[in-house]
């Protein structure tokens, strides 16, 4: 083995002593997991956008769209974007039932907002005006259907995380989990700007 | 009630005793073969007492190095299916004129070609370069494990969930006949009715799971868990590939299981994205699809040229020429390979204006490979070089792959593209640039990481045997297909009229049978080398006198990587270490913080495939269960708050004081 | 070589953040109800246009609902996901500009590529056909 030569300059430390601690992915890892996502809503507007003039001889978006449930539902997500904030202010604090309460409203929010958009897509299905009609409407249903299918898999996280910040409190695994739901949740109603300005709003223009 | 056909219909779907091949031979024989194989593996795994050990030290691992093996395990694997489809395939072109049909009718020589493809690209390159990264990016950069131990184990048992979903194909039911990437209309419900089509679109979107959340997991391993001083110029090349390559991956992978997406509605659900009528169109398929195609390929390519970056500098002897040069160009091929999708169908008729802009980029992106391609040479240029089998399959490489590459950007000039579009031409290029690149590159990858992994070098001679096997192969079995390409013949044929082309079919039929032999090598090379393994003992864990961290821990290294995380000064840190005389610490050790096996991964991916199983065969109960199951595992196991364990200081002590012995008997 | 059973200590005892509770931005209450308010006026100002009829160009209106999205896209980004240069180092919003561009290039490529596909591929109609030379 070598040893330090005094004429030579001083051998650098090439070992840390100390515990090693890198600073926790779970910010940035499902960050990027919300970028992949990105891209999935990326091509489900891309089609949209392409194949969504293709009406087939049937119903186009000014027969169909009913502005004020729109209208309604994106104040729904609006509100649920808000009380979640209220709730990690909560969890700032280290309020626990504060954050349970607030994350409860967002629950209900989210369950509104999920109740009308199935009200919204029975009623195109029975007047005919289903998935299958035209290139049009599956891209609208598949659009709008895969962003409501993100919010139902957020609103069952909710649930879930919910009972485990009941049974152990705000320590740091639940603090990790509710940015995380937190950046997801967001990050749906950011989806939702582009859904009804592209899909619901244009569409009406024409 | 058994014999009442609504009974059998919901309880099997559209599963019926006609989906097993009992009237092919070849699959007959293949089962036979595989039952006999997997009867003889399991009764050795009985009569040794494995399957504890296999379930607690390899199943349920989240060691990275763990699942880096088991990687390269499926890759190698899955090698041998693939290339056996294309041993049927190059038999059969290579008789089938003057009126002899073959032995493979349009039906089954389809499904083979798709096969083939698609456990290729999917089932061996992927998992080979995703095994490799796993491996050592988390030893080059001092880490301990990746960031989401568990994440990985789960991502390496849905790869396994998607290739096992594609081999039940064989036995039951068919395989689809579009190619391997599945083209509307051929692919939607009028043209493609049965099953095959279903159990690729569920093989890949499983695996694609896998793929997409590796990805994730070695950006924040290489962004986060660096060792201190280890800055991002100062990391090794083939963590800069690897960190380029899984951003390609996230950025890439999505748009894949989003376009199968709408495949799949449209083959379940009757929508209409990709149907001729009702306002489909299928162009928009093909459009989206090369939009990850492209960046596919890239995938697969670049840490291979990682690879041969480490292993040119380590056998030449001298630090990477161009270092800085070298990541340029490596990000600068990342973003350019968004901007080339179209050059894969300049044909499909988007006019001069955009083929135009597609070709120009596509010959752009040629350019910073060529640097790279300097950079190595100028790297041996004036070196030392070592002619091991890793240096000779780097050699081989920048030969190949410098053909393979040519012939892309003659392809990139879409009025010449017109002429060889589809055609064997562009088969020789694609596989000229897949094996010249990275089947070259694992081979290399392997032999001269296998000492790391496994404490033991491979066998030199038959690695050498192997490589020139490989090399003398492909030239036959690929420069015919040049030929062939410019003489007009077009690709996923399996019967010809023109006499006069045979003889170039004999020829890649013998290439076929070399690169055989070369397989065969490399088989029998992991078996003597493990019978000589005493002899090619690895005592020091730096057996090439490599420059990198990786060499500076035992082989194999212990469970938890690093004693103490080292700290880093400059890049080639292990050389820098080396020459600055570094001193082992053997006291002060700490307990060391690690998590726990756990078997979600293993259970979540096997019930995957049985979710799959049933969206295939349309056994819509088993669907709901198989779900139900998934989201009730995956959320059980969020309720386990106690992943992590330590281990002790004295067993580290332990450890640490074998190896220094080893080491000072080593030296004496 | 493995290491388990007795050997290992359950680190919940002694575990401690490895993670990052304050690494991404903390909201405030002024930026939370900042940031709501912005965003019900971003979302009513382009319904408005459109329901009411308001704007008579197509294209401005279009326009309009594009900025109007965008800007409540920003509102969201800096508010509610407190986006900002900073954080994880850099990575998350390079993360984000990368995505930006690749989604960019697949939105424009993919309409510039379909345009053309479709003007050259797509079928006649029988009058086209009956004027082909």
């Amino acid at each position: 083995m070598s040893n330090i030569d005094k004429s030579a300059p001083e051998t650098p430390e090439f070992y840390l002593r100390e515990d090693y601690h890198p600073e926790g992915s779970a910010g940035l890892g499902f960050w990027l997991y919300l970028m992949s996502d990105c891209l999935i809503f990326a091509v489900l507007f891309a089609t949209y956008a392409v194949v969504g003039r293709n009406y087939a001889a049937g119903p186009s978006p000014s027969d169909l769209f009913d502005l004020k449930l729109v209208a309604i539902n994106t104040g729904t997500l609006l509100l649920s974007s808000i009380t979640f904030g209220f709730a990690m202010l909560s969890m700032e604090r280290d309020h626990r039932n504060g954050t349970l309460m607030w994350l409860a409203v967002t629950g209900v929010f989210g369950l509104v907002f999920l109740g009308i958009e199935l009200y919204e897509f029975s009623h195109l299905i029975q007047e005919g005006a289903g998935p299958q009609r035209s290139a049009f409407l599956s891209a609208f249903f598949t659009l709008v259907g895969t962003h409501g299918l993100h919010v139902t898999f957020g609103t069952i996280w909710l649930v879930v995380l919910m009972t485990q910040v009941s049974q152990h409190g705000l320590v740091t695994e639940n603090r990790r989990r509710l940015m995380c739901l937190s950046m997801f949740w967001h990050f749906l109603d950011v989806v939702w700007i582009g859904v009804f300005s592209v899909v619901y709003l244009m569409g009406i223009v024409g | 009630m058994f014999s009442d056909p609504a009974i059998l219909k919901l309880i099997f779907g559209r599963l019926t005793f006609d989906a097993i091949p009992y009237h092919e031979p070849i699959l007959v024989v293949t089962f036979c073969a595989v039952m006999l194989g997997g009867i003889a593996i399991l009764g050795l795994v009985t009569y040794m007492r494995w399957w504890a050990p296999l379930w607690h030290d390899w199943i349920t691992s989240v060691d990275h190095k763990k699942i880096g093996v088991m990687y390269i395990i499926l890759a190698i694997v899955m090698l041998l299916r693939g290339f056996s489809d294309a041993i049927l395939m190059r038999i059969q072109q290579a008789i089938a004129f003057n009126g002899n049909e073959g032995y493979l009718n349009s039906h089954h020589y389809d499904q083979i070609f798709t096969a083939h493809g698609v456990i290729m690209i999917f089932f061996v390159a992927m998992p080979f370069v995703t095994g490799f990264m796993n491996y050592v990016v988390p030893l080059q950069i001092g880490a301990r494990d990746v960031s989401f131990p568990f994440l990985n184990n789960f991502s390496f048992w849905m790869t396994v969930g998607g290739a096992v979903i594609i081999m039940i194909s064989l036995f039951v039911g068919e395989f689809a006949r579009t190619g391997w990437l599945a083209y509307p209309p051929l692919s939607g419900a009028d043209y493609s009715p049965g099953v095959g089509v279903d159990y690729y679109i569920w093989g890949l979107q499983v695996a694609g799971v896998g793929t997409t959340l590796s990805g994730i997991n070695l950006i924040a391993t290489i962004v986060k868990m660096r060792a201190p001083g280890m800055t991002m110029m100062k990391m090794p090349v083939f963590t800069w590939t690897a960190l380029c390559t899984n951003i390609l991956i996230v950025a890439s992978f999505p748009i894949l299981t989003a376009t199968l997406s709408l495949l799949t509605l449209d083959r379940y659900v009757g929508t209409n994205f990709f149907t001729n009528d009702l306002g489909g169109n299928s162009m928009m398929y093909v459009n989206l699809i090369w939009i990850w195609g492209h960046p596919e390929v890239y995938i697969l390519i670049i840490p291979c040229f990682g690879i041969f970056s480490e292993i040119v500098a380590t056998f030449s002897g001298k630090r990477l020429f161009g270092y800085a040069s070298m990541i340029y160009a490596t990000c600068a091929i990342m973003v350019l390979s968004y901007l080339v999708w179209l050059h894969h169908f300049f044909t499909m008729g988007s006019g001069a204006s955009v083929n135009a802009f597609f070709g120009v980029t596509t010959m752009i992106i040629s350019i910073p490979t060529g640097a790279k391609m300097f950079n190595w040479l100028f790297t041996m240029y004036r070196g030392r070089i070592r002619y091991d089998v890793p240096m000779l399959w780097t050699i081989g490489f920048m030969a190949t792959f410098l053909i393979g590459g040519m012939t892309g950007v003659m392809l990139a000039v879409p009025p010449a593209d017109f002429v060889l579009h589809n055609s064997l031409f562009l088969i020789a290029h694609f596989h000229n640039v897949i094996i010249g690149g990275v089947l070259f590159g694992v081979l290399a990858g392997i032999n001269y990481w296998f000492p790391k992994a496994f404490g033991y070098r491979l066998d030199a001679f038959w690695g050498k045997t192997s490589f020139w096997f490989w090399q003398i192969g492909f030239l036959f079995a690929f420069m015919p297909l040049y030929a062939l390409g410019l003489m007009g013949v077009t690709r996923r044929v399996s019967q010809f009229d023109d006499p006069s082309l045979q003889i170039w079919f004999i020829i890649a039929a013998i290439g076929v049978g070399l690169i055989a032999l070369g397989i065969a090598s490399f088989i029998v090379q992991l078996i003597v080398s493990y019978f000589r393994r005493d002899q090619l003992r690895d005592v020091t864990g730096d057996p090439w006198n490599g420059r990198t961290l990786e060499w500076s821990t035992s082989s194999p290294p212990p469970e938890y990587n690093f004693a103490f995380t080292p700290i880093v000064h400059d890049h080639d840190s292990w050389y820098d270490m080396k020459s600055r005389g570094y001193v082992r610490p053997s006291e002060g050790f700490r307990p060391i913080h690690m998590p726990k096996n756990t078997g979600t991964g293993a259970i979540l991916s096997a019930l995957s495939v049985v979710l799959a199983f049933g969206l295939i065969w349309y056994m819509w109960w088993l669907v709901l269960l198989a779900f139900a199951a998934v989201m009730f595992v995956a959320i059980s196991h969020t309720y386990n708050y106690r992943r992590d364990f330590f281990i002790r200081v004295d067993e580290v002590e332990a450890v640490e004081a074998a190896r220094a012995k080893l080491l000072t008997a080593e030296v004496i | 070589m493995t290491v388990k059973g007795l050997a290992h200590e359950d680190a919940s005892a002694t575990h401690h953040g490895h993670n990052n509770g304050h690494e991404a931005g903390h909201g405030s209450l002024r930026g939370y109800v900042i940031g709501f308010t912005l965003s019900v006026v971003l979302t009513a100002v382009p319904f408005w246009i459109v329901m009411g009829n308001l704007l008579d160009s197509k294209l401005m209106t279009v326009a309009a609902i594009m900025l109007f999205g965008t800007a409540q896209i920003v509102v969201h980004m800096i508010y509610f996901l407190h986006m900002n240069a900073k954080a994880e180092g850099g990575w998350m919003i390079m993360a984000l500009i990368f995505t930006i561009i690749i989604v960019a290039i697949a939105l424009v490529g993919s309409l510039w590529v379909m345009y053309h596909l479709n003007t050259n591929m797509m079928p006649m109609s029988p009058e086209q056909m009956k004027n082909m030379p």
